[in-house]
């Protein structure tokens, strides 16, 4: 396991990340992993105690984890949103759209490269969960 | 025409650069294939069998001439001087390098073109009617709401890894010219009792190996809800949608395992859940897109009036143009389907004839159908027959659309990396023998679609007559089937039984359209007598 | 015999290992025998070489036939187009093809 990349300000959460099974029978853990399978809403009514969501990515080409990132923003969720796994530079845009803020990729990505491909597109077609205005939207601001 | 504002400009410039990154870091050993593979196909570069092939997105069919320029352009410096047109109203071209690919989507971007998202597990290009703004029975024009799809769909986050590709078709008429439910989302704009306008939501379409026709899930999404609408079809999809096994992953399957009144359940859950977010864009975009598909200025009081005494453009007339709303003008379909030609394919010197043709005769616009021609949708009657004569001078002209000759076929094992048999020398031989003994114009409207695999993007389960290629122990055989239809009158076509060698299926196919010919009722086509007959006198004649 | 064969990274053509190099003619190919595997591996490391792999063919007078159609095909060309394939002056050339 490589480095957690973070972009929030309050640096990445150590806690060990139990499962979501685990999380929901008992725990009061702070920190829950939610594989690709598990219904993310489920942790709705906990948001507010937990501090790290690590949301799996066994295989890049799975998608959804963009689904349960951007349910658990929606829902109000503002600790920290960790994509494990096989995370690729080339994911990392689409991913900060859904609402993750640190990546602990499998091999190592870059910050500067990371930063690069997060800032390339100016604009956005469509709003998603970084708060980001459409283009339809600044068109008619 | 929907034209590009500063934002979309920079969308499409920034996708070059990324691409042009990407393409660097694969050639210097950075990222594998593998990780490769999904970036360039969500540029439409494919591999093929002789090189790689690159499909450029024609956004709901509509371009310009100076689009279809650059399409020549392309064909003549970067490929082999041709292009085939495909079946979601693209453009293929065959004969791509990988370290071109960077320098052709910076062309393309010059002209408010690109090949985003026009494959991978992703939500593609977006079709609709070719006919649109210029038929005469269509609630309203499509395309605006088309456009709002495609910029939606463009860059989706949450959507750029779904199980499966995903294919959107938008019409508004009560004619279907675009296979609309056999579509993953098929859309049809309709207006409700108040006069308002809205879409109705099919949803879980497809041909492949389990061609489904898609139920109606919702009658009528308002345009204030409608890409929150689809944005809750999309996640439900992509949360359930099946990933463990490739052939179960289209949309189709969890429609059907699900049945569609609970995916249509959980739908309404998560458009409820997602309503409040503000999703939907502000009621003006609509009304800004739909000022750039506004009529262009047709002139007034013309006459219906046309000199027939040239017989073979009389012909013309007849067989490829069609009613336009406004009186003294008609649409113009181009039949990229010449006797004996390879379906689809224009050479850049003809892409450069419907390019002039658009721009001096049809108000700058042309079209590309899913039945891979090409349209000029508002020409002016009075200029139809100079028209003709510059297609017909240019190879342009030949006179069968919807007949047998004019049919789908996709490029099929000369070209295709999936395919298991070639498709295009079945579409020349029988093409070329309807022609010469008379029966293409004695039929009338057939549509005959071929396939040369099971995954069907020459629509044969949608063919009055489909054929479907197979690997029979290293020999190609086909099979016939008979009786599907990808109109408004839908419906999936079915096997008659044994398949044949190449020159047996075109046999076959004869033999299906003499019982036709022999059975036929005053203004049956042929999947009208097929429907009432029913496979038994076919399978007779065919193996009897 | 075995062949080694794939699409060259760059410019996307079809490609056959000669037993030193590449060439986009079967004449030219060899037969890997067993020891295609490293090459392959190898060779796709090097970024010279994409969507490798070792096929079945058998010799003949004119050089190395695969066995499969779509290696046939892909050896000449398209068999539609004969003017875009690799031997455009020989009318002949797709005869062993089909």
């Amino acid at each position: 396991m490589v480095d957690t990349l973070s972009f929030r300000t309050d640096g990445a959460h150590e806690e060990p990340a139990v499962t979501l099974d685990a999380f929901l029978e008992q725990s009061n853990a702070t920190a829950v992993r939610v594989e690709p399978g598990d219904d993310a809403r489920l942790l709705i009514p906990f948001l507010d105690r937990l501090a790290l969501i690590e949301i799996a990515f066994p295989a890049f080409t799975d998608g959804r984890g963009y689904s349960s990132a951007r349910i658990l923003r929606e829902a109000g969720y503002t600790g920290e949103l960790r994509a494990e796994g096989d995370v690729l530079l080339d994911q990392i845009r689409h991913m900060v759209r859904c609402g993750f803020d640190s990546f602990a990729p499998q091999k190592s990505i870059a910050r500067e490269a990371a930063e690069e491909a997060i800032a390339r597109f100016e604009h956005v077609y469509q709003p998603a969960a970084d708060g980001r205005a459409a283009v339809w939207n600044l068109r008619h601001g | 025409m929907y034209k590009y504002d500063q934002y979309d400009q920079a969308m499409v410039d920034a996708r070059v650069a990324e691409f042009a990154d990407q393409v660097r870091r694969r050639l210097a050993g950075e990222i594998t294939e593998d990780q490769f593979k999904p970036l360039r196909l969500k540029n439409g570069l494919y591999l093929q069998l002789h090189a790689y092939m690159l499909r450029v997105a024609v956004p709901y069919g509509t371009l310009s001439s100076k689009q279809m320029r650059m399409f020549a352009h392309i064909a003549r410096t970067y490929d082999r001087d041709y292009g085939h047109f495909t079946t979601r109203q693209n453009i293929q071209y065959n004969w791509i390098k990988l370290e071109d690919a960077p320098a052709i989507l910076a062309d393309l971007a010059s002209v408010e073109m690109h090949a985003i998202q026009t494959s991978g597990n992703c939500i593609r290009n977006t079709s609709s009617d070719q006919y649109a703004g210029a038929a005469a029975d269509e609630v309203i024009d499509p395309r605006p709401w088309a456009e709002l799809i495609r910029q939606w769909s463009s860059f989706h986050p949450e959507f750029d890894n779904l199980p499966r590709k995903f294919k959107i078709a938008v019409i508004a008429s009560e004619t279907d010219r675009a296979a609309m439910r056999l579509h993953d989302i098929g859309i049809k704009l309709v207006r409700n009792d108040a006069g308002e306008v809205g879409a109705q939501f099919y949803v879980g379409g497809g041909m492949g190996r389990t061609p489904m026709v898609a139920p109606l899930i919702r009658e009528f999404v308002p345009i204030d809800d409608f890409i929150s609408y689809a944005e809750a079809c999309l996640r439900v999809y992509n949360r359930y949608g099946r990933r463990d096994n490739k052939y179960k992953a289209r949309i189709k399957i969890l429609v059907h395992e699900l049945g569609w009144q609970e995916y249509t359940r959980q739908v309404e859950e998560e458009f409820k859940a997602i309503k409040s977010l503000n999703l939907d864009p502000p009621a003006a975009e609509l009304t800004r897109i739909t000022a750039m598909f506004a009529d262009p200025a047709f002139e007034a009081g013309l006459s219906d009036e046309l000199d027939r005494s040239d017989p073979d453009f009389a012909l013309w007339l007849d067989t490829n143009t069609h009613p336009h709303k406004v009186p003294g003008y008609a649409i113009a379909n181009i039949s990229l389907k010449p006797i004996g030609g390879i379906p689809g394919d224009a050479t850049s010197a003809q892409m450069d004839v419907m390019a002039d043709l658009a721009e001096r005769y049809s108000f700058d616009e042309c079209r590309v159908t899913h039945a891979q021609n090409i349209v000029l949708p508002h020409v002016k009657k009075a200029d139809l027959f100079a028209v003709w004569q510059a297609l017909d001078a240019a190879g342009l002209g030949t006179a069968n659309l919807d007949h047998i000759s004019d049919m789908i076929a996709c490029p099929g094992l000369d070209y295709c990396s999936l395919a298991n048999a070639r498709s295009i020398p079945v579409a020349q031989k029988i093409a070329t023998r309807f022609a010469a003994n008379g029966k293409d114009a004695a039929i009338g409207e057939l549509k005959l679609k071929i396939s040369g695999c099971i995954n069907a993007c020459g629509h044969h389960h949608a063919g009055h007559i489909g054929i479907l290629g197979v690997d029979k122990k290293g020999v190609e055989n086909y099979q016939l089937s008979l009786g599907g239809s990808g109109a408004e009158d839908v419906s999936l076509a079915k096997i008659t039984g044994p398949g044949f060698d190449e020159d047996g299926v075109v046999d076959a196919v004869e033999k299906v359209t003499d019982v036709y010919l022999a059975e036929r009722q005053e203004g049956e086509r042929f999947l009208d007598t097929y429907r009432r007959l029913g496979m038994e006198p076919f399978k007779e004649a065919l193996y009897g | 015999m075995k062949l080694l064969t794939g699409n060259d990274l760059k410019t996307g053509l079809v490609i056959w290992w000669t037993g030193r190099d590449w060439s986009i003619h079967i004449e030219d190919a060899a037969d890997v025998g067993d020891a295609g595997e490293p090459i392959l591996h190898a060779e796709e490391g090097a970024q010279r070489v994409t969507s490798a792999a070792i096929i079945d063919a058998k010799m003949t007078d004119q050089g190395p036939r695969p066995a499969h159609i779509k290696d046939r095909i892909r050896a000449l060309g398209p068999t539609v187009r004969p003017d875009l394939t690799l031997k455009p002056a020989d009318p002949e050339a797709g005869n062993w093809v089909i």
